[in-house]
Order: structure tokens, then C-alpha cells, then sequence
């Protein structure tokens, strides 16, 4: 008896299991894009949100004035025009007339001015409030036309407003004070439903001003394992996916229905010496270093070779030539003789942070440049941290060196004021500057020229490079993958989405 | 008093230790739900914003206040509100439960169906080369970690059938019932063959014992079949054991499997929990914590209960 009731349990769960193969991801309509990520999104108020998959849900429901390109341009989004006045402290929009919220209302320069007045509020919390700190107040003309005056010239502004932390939110809504619950925004798309950690939903917005989108809408499920992704992706459940791991991007091209879409980025891998702990304060010290590092073994081991050795400057149109600066070529024995020079002919020792999997390479990294620097006598201690805790000792600046993924700017005055001037918020973090880095940021910021504006960030990159508070590495490559029948998505090397806006499902 | 009685009694008070640990330990572990927000761009907060963001979050109170106020509300039945989920602890774990008792469940069937009758099998034929190819099988189901299995399984279904359960869009059963179990079967294979090996292992061993035993021998100089000795003397006397390895292994997946819902992008508790303690959501992870023991400790007084069933002999609470 017991055994005949074991025998239909065992039947049971085999019809349970051909079930399971057989039911195949139920087919979305035609124009519904599926997508999937390994990270969620971690909360909606766009003037707070740092996450990267938070900014990449945004941009598709929020606008900023203006935004990026695919080559870095600046393009309308909200403002139609701009015009900086010649002594570069007055900045002008005017705005798209048929620009709406998804709650029907126009966006007006009334929203503009609240938005702003909003991230410049310090009770908000706004991040990006250190890159608006050159506002003086914001006119609204007339309902179209917006003023900014600024209290000195400020030319990186413009490409700081293409940022979604600072996108334009309604004025009506601030007031309701549900930003962070209830996202209203003039985007192509809005959030209907929202899971946190399991899924999105998003309705084409019918109204926006740029268009018609070319899909109905786009299911975001959060797959948090990227091998599954790329599973769901084989078997034609998930239509197009956001990667992280380049060991699974390059798995994509193998796939005879998939397309991996490989974009630059501006983000950079580096090594950050601390220069306020000795032997870093030594300049020879992080010389060494620096010329002990084979940034290249550095890519293609802990990343596969996925991206492209860089200088600290990462944007195409400002950056160097790798080759033209100090020490980008391996040199061990000059490493050597800098470590003698300085007294540390023996070497020393010192920890390394690295978090784990942000970026994913992070560990990998820390121990290609561990093994490479016992070639100069610098035994590394790797500690590898939950990222949370990482953030917090290096917000405190509490190590030797750390391994690094930071984001990066079109603008060199954006990306590194924070670093390298000598009010930067996070100089606790790089904790070295010198009156050349800190008069060419100044000069860089105020120069409205553009080729004069890369003769000073040329420079600027060169002397930091040779100073070596930092080891650049190499940026890597932003990832998305896509069914044969998805076309029209353009990558940016700011990873953004918003190509989504005009993507086709075909069936 | 009656046993039952006491043990219930002792539950507050487990709980209140859990809460005060988990409360404590999260808020030592350096970063907070700032940094978790904004990562490195925390940074360049004034320290005005900072002051605005820590009493948005409810970190400017002292932690002892903090604690009162979360007990307070406990007693009320309110766990709090999850700052990562915008709605109230106790909805964001009873969203997820039913999918994470179900999973344990089906994966306890799988796990009991497969392990007991290799256990008695293996015992029945102690020593033979049959014996052996079980034991060796147990040895490798235990020792394989389950997201190896649950990846090998994914890339089975991927790459040899060209079909997998939908994941991302969970499906309850009393909506979709085909839908569900196709969802949850091969999490539930994933999490069950780990779990088979060791019931396997265990029951053979107390099947063993058993086995020897003079009561065993009498029955079957009695000329009771071979089946009766084994199913109706000696299986009964060998699921003590069995039942004890089961309820812990049940309290266990109560508690959310966090690897294989990650892998089979499952919403189940566990994930509430890691995610918890990724973006700091003090609150959240408070109060399911809290629940996962509270679990813990109904399956085990489940579980002494179930002693004294299957043995009439113990008799719960003498001394």
C-alpha cells in the first residue's frame, strides 16, 4: 500500500516537471518589450537616485532639460533651444511647447525653477546639488522661456542639467509631496506598477513630446543571476537584457538569435592610493606603482580583455593618448629604482578594499595588481567588502588603496571637481591636490573655447597621470543584448536606455 | 502546565533576543540606508542634506528609541514601514511566504519521496554493490552546493530543450495552479535532491539499527513478510531520526532559500532578507528576521509533537 502511494507521488511530480518544460514563457504581445536585469531599481524620486538601475528606470518616465547623446552631443529633451550669454553667467532655455506630464499638464518654467529650487534645497537631499552651486536664482520669463543666472561662469553647467538627477519634475507634484512614491514625469513611458526586486511595468505615455514610442510597453523583470538571463534570452522569453558580467556578455555572439550591443563607457577601473598614508604620501612611491602596473594584463585578465586601457580623462573628445603618458608602458626596473630612491629599496606593506561584485571584476583585479606589485617588493593584503560597508570606509577614506569603478562624466570639470579642486566634496577621499590641478580645473570651468577648453584638460590630465594619487586601469564596456527581432536600440557610453524609446519588436 | 503550554510561553521571549541581535548587528555593520541609496555619491552631501536624509529615514533617533518604538508598534501588530518597498513590513512578507512554504513543501515531497525509499533500500541491502551505488549517490548529492545544481539544471533546460519555466512574474497556485508548479518544480528538484541525499544517508543508518534489533527478529521468525518486517516493524522505529533532520531542514527553508531564488529569480523570503540587508531597510529586515524564527520555533514544537506520536514511549516534558 505504502509503497503504490510512494509509486503515484513519484508519477505525480514527473507529469509536475514535463509541465514545467512545457510551459514555455507565455508569449507578450507583439509590441510589448521584455526585458530583464540582474539589478533592481532602487527607488523613484529622480533627484536622489545614484543607483545605476534606478537612473536607467528614470530616464525612460523622467526628462532633464537637456541630454546626451549617442556621441556625447548635447540635444534637446525638454528645452528646445539654449543660449549661454557671452560673459558665459547667464544660461537660457526655451522649452518645447508641447512638452506634458503624463498628468496632462505642460511643462512649464515655473516646473523648471521648482525643480531646481528642489535639488538646490538642502532639506531635499538632492546629490547633484554640488554641480548647481553656481545658480544664483532662475527667472521664469515668460511660460516657455527659462533664465539661469549664475553667479560666475560655469560652462560644465549645461552638461551637468543632462543628468537625470537633475530632470524636470511638475511643480503640482512637489507640492503633493509623493515624488518618491509616485513618479510623474514627461518621459516616453510611465510606471504603471512597480514590485521592488522582482518586476516593472511601463505604459508607452502617449502624450510625450518626442514621438511615438515604437513599443506598447516595456515588462522589466528582475532576473538577479545573469546566467539565467542569458537562459530566459535562449529560449526567447526576455526580448532584450542589461549586463554587468562581461564572462556573460561574451557568451551572447555564440547565440545565433541574440545581438550584443558593446558601447564604451565613461566609467573607469582604477587603483586609488590613499597619499595621505605614508609610503603613499612619497611621490616616487606611487610612481613606482604606477610603472609596476601592466594596466593591460590588469583588462585582460580580470576582464577578459573587455575595454580599452585609459588615461584618467575618459571622454573621446578631451582624452589623451594612453601612450603619451607617465609610465603607461611597463617598466619594472624604474619602478625598482623609484622605490629605492624613496627608501623603500625593500618594498612595504598595505591593504587593498575591493566590494564584492561591483563591479564584478573587482576581486580579480585586486589580485592581478597584487601579483604584479610583489615584483617591486609591495605585498598587497586584498579585503574584499559587502558593498554597503565598502561605500562607508571609502566615503571615510579609511584605506591604503582601494580597487574602483567610478562614474564619469562627458565633462572633465563634472567628472573630477568632486576629486581634484581643492573644495571638492570627496578631496577626504582623494586626499591629494596641488595649486596646478586645482588652476586648471578653475580655468577649465570658466574657458568657454572649446579648443582652448582641451588644451587645459590635456594638461590637467597629463599632471595627474605623471602625480599618481591614482592608477587609472581601463574603462570597460556597458552591455546589453537584444532577440534578432529588436531593432533600433542605440548604446551611449553613458549606458543609458532611453534608445529604448524608439525600439521595434518585430515577430 | 502541560508542555505544550510552556514551550509557548518561552516563545516571546526567544523572539524579543532575536529582534534585539538582528537590531543591533545590522546597525554595527558600517554604511546606513544613505549610503545605500546613493552609494559613493553620498559623499557629497552637506551636511545639512545629510541631517535632512537621517531624519527622513528615522536614523536620528538614539538606538534605544529606535528599539521602543519598534517595539511599541510589535505589540500593536505593526512591524513598521520598508523604505525599499513603500508599504508595511508584515504585506511584504505575507506577499512572499506563500510562495517560500510552498517551495519548501515541494521540496520536502521530493526530498522524503526520493530519500526514504533510497535509505530502506540501501539498509534492506546493506553491503551489496546496490548498497554502495546509493551511498555513493547520497555522497554526491550532499556534497554538490544547490546553485551548481540549479545552474546545471537552467542550462539543461536552456540549451537541450529550448524551453524554461517563465521567471521574473511569479504566478500564485490558486491563480494559475499549472503555472505555479511549473514555476516551482524544478526550484523544488534543486532544493530536494540536496535534501534527499541526506534523508537517504539517515534513514539507512537508523534502518540499520533497527534492522538488528530483537524485535525485528521476532516478527520475522513469526513469518511476517519481508515487506511487513520492513514497512510496518522497523520503518516507524527509524523515522525518528528522520523526522528530527526534517524539521530542521523545514525550518530552514522557511526561511527563504537565497541562492536558488536568486537563481530561478523566485520572490521568495529569502531575498527579502538579502535584499534587506543590502539596501539597509532596517525595518524589513527587523520584522521578517523575526518571523523566520518565530517559524523556526513552530516547527520545532512541531516536530517534538511528532515524537512522541510516532514513539509512544517519549512522553514530552517528564523528567
Amino acid at each position: 500500500m505504502k509503497r503504490r502511494s510512494t509509486a503515484k507521488l513519484v508519477s505525480c511530480l514527473a507529469i509536475a516537471a514535463a509541465l514545467g518544460v512545457a510551459m514555455v514563457g507565455s508569449p507578450a504581445s507583439a509590441a510589448t518589450l521584455r526585458m530583464a536585469w540582474s539589478q533592481d531599481a532602487t527607488g523613484l524620486d529622480p533627484h536622489k537616485q545614484t543607483a545605476f538601475s534606478s537612473i536607467r528606470l528614470l530616464e525612460l518616465i523622467y526628462e532633464p532639460l537637456v541630454r546626451l547623446d549617442a556621441n556625447l552631443q548635447i540635444v534637446p529633451a525638454v528645452a528646445d533651444s539654449w543660449q549661454f550669454s557671452s560673459n558665459g553667467t547667464e544660461l537660457t532655455f526655451k522649452l518645447n511647447p508641447n512638452a506634458k506630464f503624463q498628468n496632462g499638464d505642460p511643462v512649464t518654467s515655473a516646473d523648471v525653477k521648482a525643480s531646481f529650487e528642489r535639488i538646490l534645497n538642502e532639506a531635499t537631499g538632492a546629490v547633484a546639488r554640488a554641480n548647481f552651486l553656481s545658480i544664483a536664482n532662475i527667472e521664469a520669463v515668460d511660460p516657455h522661456t527659462v533664465v539661469f543666472h549664475l553667479s560666475q561662469p560655469d560652462v560644465p553647467l549645461l552638461t551637468a542639467m543632462t543628468n537625470l538627477n537633475a530632470a524636470i519634475i511638475s511643480a503640482r507634484e512637489i507640492e503633493k509631496g509623493a515624488i518618491s512614491t509616485t513618479p510623474v514625469g514627461s518621459g516616453p513611458f510611465k510606471l504603471e506598477k512597480w514590485d521592488p526586486n522582482s518586476r516593472e511595468i511601463l505604459v508607452a505615455n502617449k502624450a510625450w513630446a518626442g514621438g511615438a514610442t515604437g513599443v506598447e510597453g516595456i515588462n522589466i523583470s528582475v532576473l538577479p543571476d545573469e546566467t539565467a538571463i542569458l537562459a530566459a534570452m535562449r529560449t526567447g522569453q526576455v526580448d532584450f537584457a542589461l549586463l554587468n558580467d562581461p564572462l556573460i556578455a561574451t557568451l551572447i555572439p555564440r547565440e545565433e538569435r541574440l545581438v550584443l550591443n558593446r558601447a564604451p563607457v565613461l566609467a573607469y577601473h582604477v587603483l586609488q592610493l590613499n597619499p595621505s598614508r605614508k609610503p603613499m604620501t612619497e611621490l616616487a612611491v606611487r610612481q613606482a606603482i604606477s610603472c609596476a602596473i601592466d594596466r593591460k594584463e590588469v583588462l585582460d585578465t580580470a576582464s577578459l580583455g573587455e575595454g580599452k586601457v585609459t588615461g584618467p580623462i575618459t571622454t573621446p573628445s578631451f582624452a589623451a593618448d594612453p601612450n603619451s603618458l607617465f609610465c603607461y608602458k611597463r617598466d619594472v626596473e624604474k619602478a625598482k629604482k623609484l622605490m629605492a630612491d624613496a627608501g623603500y629599496a625593500k618594498g612595504f606593506s598595505a591593504t587593498v578594499i575591493a566590494a564584492t561584485g561591483e563591479p564584478p571584476t573587482a576581486a580579480a583585479e585586486a589580485q592581478v595588481i597584487q601579483s604584479q606589485l610583489a615584483e617591486i617588493g609591495v605585498k598587497l593584503d586584498i579585503k574584499v567588502m559587502e558593498l554597503n560597508v565598502y561605500v562607508d570606509t571609502w566615503l571615510k577614506g579609511d584605506f591604503d588603496m582601494a580597487v574602483a569603478l567610478n562614474g564619469g562624466s562627458a565633462d572633465p570639470y563634472s567628472m573630477y571637481s568632486r576629486y581634484w579642486t581643492k573644495t571638492g566634496n570627496l578631496q577626504k577621499v582623494a586626499n591629494y591636490i596641488d595649486d596646478t590641478l586645482d588652476g586648471l580645473m578653475q580655468k577649465g570651468r570658466a574657458e568657454t573655447d572649446p579648443a582652448a577648453r582641451k588644451v587645459i584638460f590635456s594638461d590637467f590630465e597629463k599632471h595627474l597621470a605623471e602625480m599618481s594619487p591614482w592608477i587609472w586601469l581601463y574603462t570597460s564596456y556597458s552591455y546589453t543584448a537584444q532577440q534578432k527581432s529588436v531593432q533600433g536600440f542605440t548604446a551611449t557610453p553613458i549606458g543609458s536606455l532611453f534608445g529604448l524609446s524608439k525600439v521595434t519588436v518585430q515577430q | 502546565m502541560g508542555y505544550v503550554t510552556r514551550r509557548l510561553v518561552t516563545f516571546p521571549l526567544v523572539l524579543i533576543g532575536v529582534s534585539i541581535l538582528v537590531f543591533v548587528a545590522i546597525r554595527l555593520v558600517p554604511g546606513d540606508s544613505i549610503t545605500a541609496m546613493l552609494g559613493t555619491e553620498a559623499g557629497l552631501l552637506t551636511p545639512q542634506q545629510r541631517v535632512a536624509l537621517t531624519a527622513y529615514f528615522g536614523l536620528d533617533q538614539n538606538w534605544l528609541v529606535q528599539y521602543w518604538h519598534w517595539l511599541l508598534g510589535l505589540f500593536r501588530g505593526d512591524l513598521g514601514i520598508s523604505v525599499a518597498y513603500g508599504k508595511p513590513v508584515l504585506d511584504v512578507i505575507f506577499d512572499r511566504f506563500p510562495l517560500t512554504l510552498e517551495l519548501a513543501f515541494l521540496s520536502m515531497i521530493i526530498a522524503l519521496a526520493i530519500g526514504l525509499p533510497a535509505g530502506v533500500f540501501a539498509a534492506t541491502h546493506n553491503g551489496r554493490p546496490s548498497d554502495l551505488m546509493v551511498r555513493i549517490f547520497a555522497m554526491v548529492g550532499q556534497s554538490t552546493p544547490s546553485f551548481v545544481v540549479g545552474l546545471l539544471i537552467i542550462y539543461m533546460l536552456s540549451v537541450g530543450f529550448g524551453a524554461l519555466p517563465t521567471m521574473g512574474e511569479f504566478s500564485p497556485f490558486w491563480k494559475d495552479p499549472l503555472r505555479n508548479l511549473s514555476q516551482l518544480i524544478f526550484p523544488a528538484i534543486t532544493l530536494g535532491l540536496a535534501f534527499a541525499a541526506s534523508v537517504t544517508r539517515i534513514s539507512r543508518s537508523a534502518m540499520l539499527d533497527v534492522l538488528s534489533d530483537d524485535y525485528v527478529r521476532t516478527a520475522r521468525s513469526k513469518g511476517a513478510s519481508a515487506r511487513s518486517v520492513i514497512w510496518r516493524h522497523a520503518l516507524p522505529n527509524a523515522l525518528i531520526p528522520v523526522v528530527t533532520l526534517s524539521g530542521m531542514e523545514f525550518g530552514y527553508l522557511l526561511g527563504g532559500a537565497v541562492l536558488v531564488e536568486k537563481i530561478y529569480a523566485l520572490p521568495g523570503l529569502g531575498r527579502v532578507v538579502l535584499d534587506a540587508i543590502l539596501q539597509r531597510d532596517y525595518a524589513l529586515l527587523q520584522g521578517s528576521v523575526l518571523f523566520i524564527a518565530f517559524n523556526f520555533m513552530v516547527v520545532n514544537l512541531l516536530v517534538d509533537l511528532a515524537y512522541s506520536a510516532l514513539d509512544p514511549r517519549i512522553r514530552l516534558g517528564e523528567r
